[in-house]
């Protein structure tokens, strides 16, 4: 039932465990990206200097709004095909994937930015106040006592972001057949008596990467939950 | 010759303070000094501007007009300059603001730390001085969560006393206090005082004032409408406001 699978066509995509490979990839470093860029989001976003807080604000309200679709295929475009950006990559697959990843983070982290936002009013005010108080710098304040605090309290919303990544990656596909969406688009194309199978195959493939992310953050959210 | 001025100089120097809440005036024209080693108490009803004083002094709460100094330095805008200065200014909240997410021990170690500097082991050591001293020392590896009322707002007076604070404010420390735990707080505050530390003290815990206080202050509607000694203040209240309050208080 499977004997298509070894197709040499589908080759190229390392086979559908090199396929969710790229998909792992390409969440992985968008994960990172996005929190790394969406907590600076937020700290903007809180921090005293209005300048900060309005291009947070803008930036979040403008980019979560555009469908990520759009993002991905105008990163492709403008950067890659009309700056000539490589971002590094040395062939046309790398470079895609590097504007894919850029393209999520650039998305994402507004979400990253909002569930964050969130956490950071659950700390009490007074915290915040007390630690001031004791001549913690604004930064300090927000590294030390805010942030542990609030990322804490967002552990399980995060863990649906991130879900959301995880099925996002598959936008790559409207630039790049390197994930597996791509994979996906190329078996429907030539299976068309399999058409379920292959739909099956990797909505499951997708389940099993997804569920564990959800079941072990949902652990950790009530490990290290603070005690009010 | 500085050594002199540094002794003659107030350890809090407010000069024509006002402040407003939108239009609510909640400071006016607010002027007094408090020299080194005093304990000073204030007293007011509810509303008339007693946090809205205290939080002023560091900086929580910006001025609209005049000056406040501590130590002989004028409170700069905010930045580095403020922090430091915050630093020599221990601060006790009602609602003792312990870091929810560290251990007691953690609080009174983090701001010597991070601030002064310190070395963790001279720190620790410190810390665990101070909570022998409060009287905590066997709740050093608790979360706040885990620890009484009475028990935290001593842990939150050692963590600023760790910062070894030239003055300390203290904003109505034991009204969040379930009874039986206001006089271990209030211990630790004579203590203190006993020891010389210059103290800013508003409470409504008249046996405090009369007791630890060299001095009162009487605020209603944003004016300091008595100043003077507790027994003063206490057996011969000038004011109708100040009647009207320890009337109040009393009876109750
Ligand atoms: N952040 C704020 N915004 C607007 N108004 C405020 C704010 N903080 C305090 N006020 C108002 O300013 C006035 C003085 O408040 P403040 O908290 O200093 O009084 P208080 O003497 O400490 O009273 P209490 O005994 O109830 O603590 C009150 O009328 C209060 O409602
Ligand atoms: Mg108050």
């Amino acid at each position: 039932m499977f004997d298509f699978l070894d197709k040499p066509l589908y080759a190229e995509y390392g086979g559908i465990l090199g396929a969710f490979w790229v998909t792992i990839e390409l969440t992985f470093f968008s994960a990172i990206g996005s929190l790394i860029w969406g907590t600076i989001l937020a700290a903007m976003r809180v921090s005293p200097v209005p300048v900060m807080r309005a291009f947070g604000a803008a930036y979040v309200n403008v980019v979560r709004n555009i469908p990520l679709t759009v993002i991905i295929v105008a990163s492709s475009m403008v950067l890659a095909d009309q700056l000539l950006w490589t971002l590094g990559g040395s062939d046309s697959r790398e470079i895609s994937f590097r504007v894919a990843v850029l393209g999520f983070v650039a998305y994402t982290s507004c979400f990253v930015c909002e569930t964050l936002r969130s956490g950071i009013n659950t700390v009490p005010i007074g915290q915040a106040e007390a630690a001031r108080a004791l001549g913690l710098t604004f930064f300090q304040v927000l590294r030390i006592v805010v942030l542990p605090q609030a990322f804490r309290s967002v552990i399980a919303p995060l863990a649906s972001v991130l879900i959301a990544l995880t099925k996002n990656t598959t936008v790559t596909a409207s630039i790049a057949g390197i994930e597996a969406a791509g994979l996906m688009a190329a078996m429907i194309e030539r299976e068309s008596d399999k058409v379920m199978l292959v739909f099956a195959m990797f909505a499951v493939g997708f389940v099993i990467l997804t569920l564990p992310m959800g079941m072990f953050l949902g652990w950790v959210a009530k490990k290290v939950s603070v005690k009010r | 010759m500085t050594e002199q001025t540094s002794s003659a100089t107030p350890m809090i120097k407010a000069t024509a303070v006002n402040k407003y809440f939108g239009d609510l005036h909640v400071l006016k024209d607010i002027t007094f000094e408090v020299p080194r080693g005093q304990v000073v108490v204030v007293l007011g009803p509810s509303g008339s501007g007693k946090s809205t004083l205290c939080r002023s002094i560091n900086r929580l709460e910006p001025i609209d007009s005049g000056t406040i100094e501590v130590d002989g330095q004028p409170l700069p805008a905010e930045g580095r300059a403020l922090a430091q200065l915050r630093a020599d200014v221990g601060m006790v909240f009602q609602s003792f603001n312990l870091f929810a997410h560290k251990t007691i021990l953690d609080n009174v170690m983090l701001a010597p730390v991070k601030v002064r500097k310190q070395d963790k082991a001279t720190a620790r050591k410190t810390a665990m001085e101070l909570l022998e001293r409060v009287g905590i020392a066997n709740q050093a590896h608790k979360y706040p969560a885990q620890l009484s009322g009475g028990q935290q707002q001593r842990a939150a007076i050692a963590r600023a006393l760790a910062m070894k604070p030239k003055v300390m404010m203290f904003d109505e420390p034991t009204s969040a206090l379930d009874p039986e735990m206001v006089q271990e707080v209030l211990d630790v505050m004579t203590g203190l005082a006993r020891e010389g530390m210059t103290m800013f003290v508003v409470t409504h815990e008249m046996g405090f004032a009369r007791k630890a206080a060299d001095r009162v202050m009487f605020m209603a509607d944003g004016e300091i409408v008595e100043d003077t000694t507790p027994d003063d203040f206490f057996t011969n209240p000038r004011s109708a406001r100040a009647k009207d309050f320890l009337g109040k208080i009393l009876t109750h």
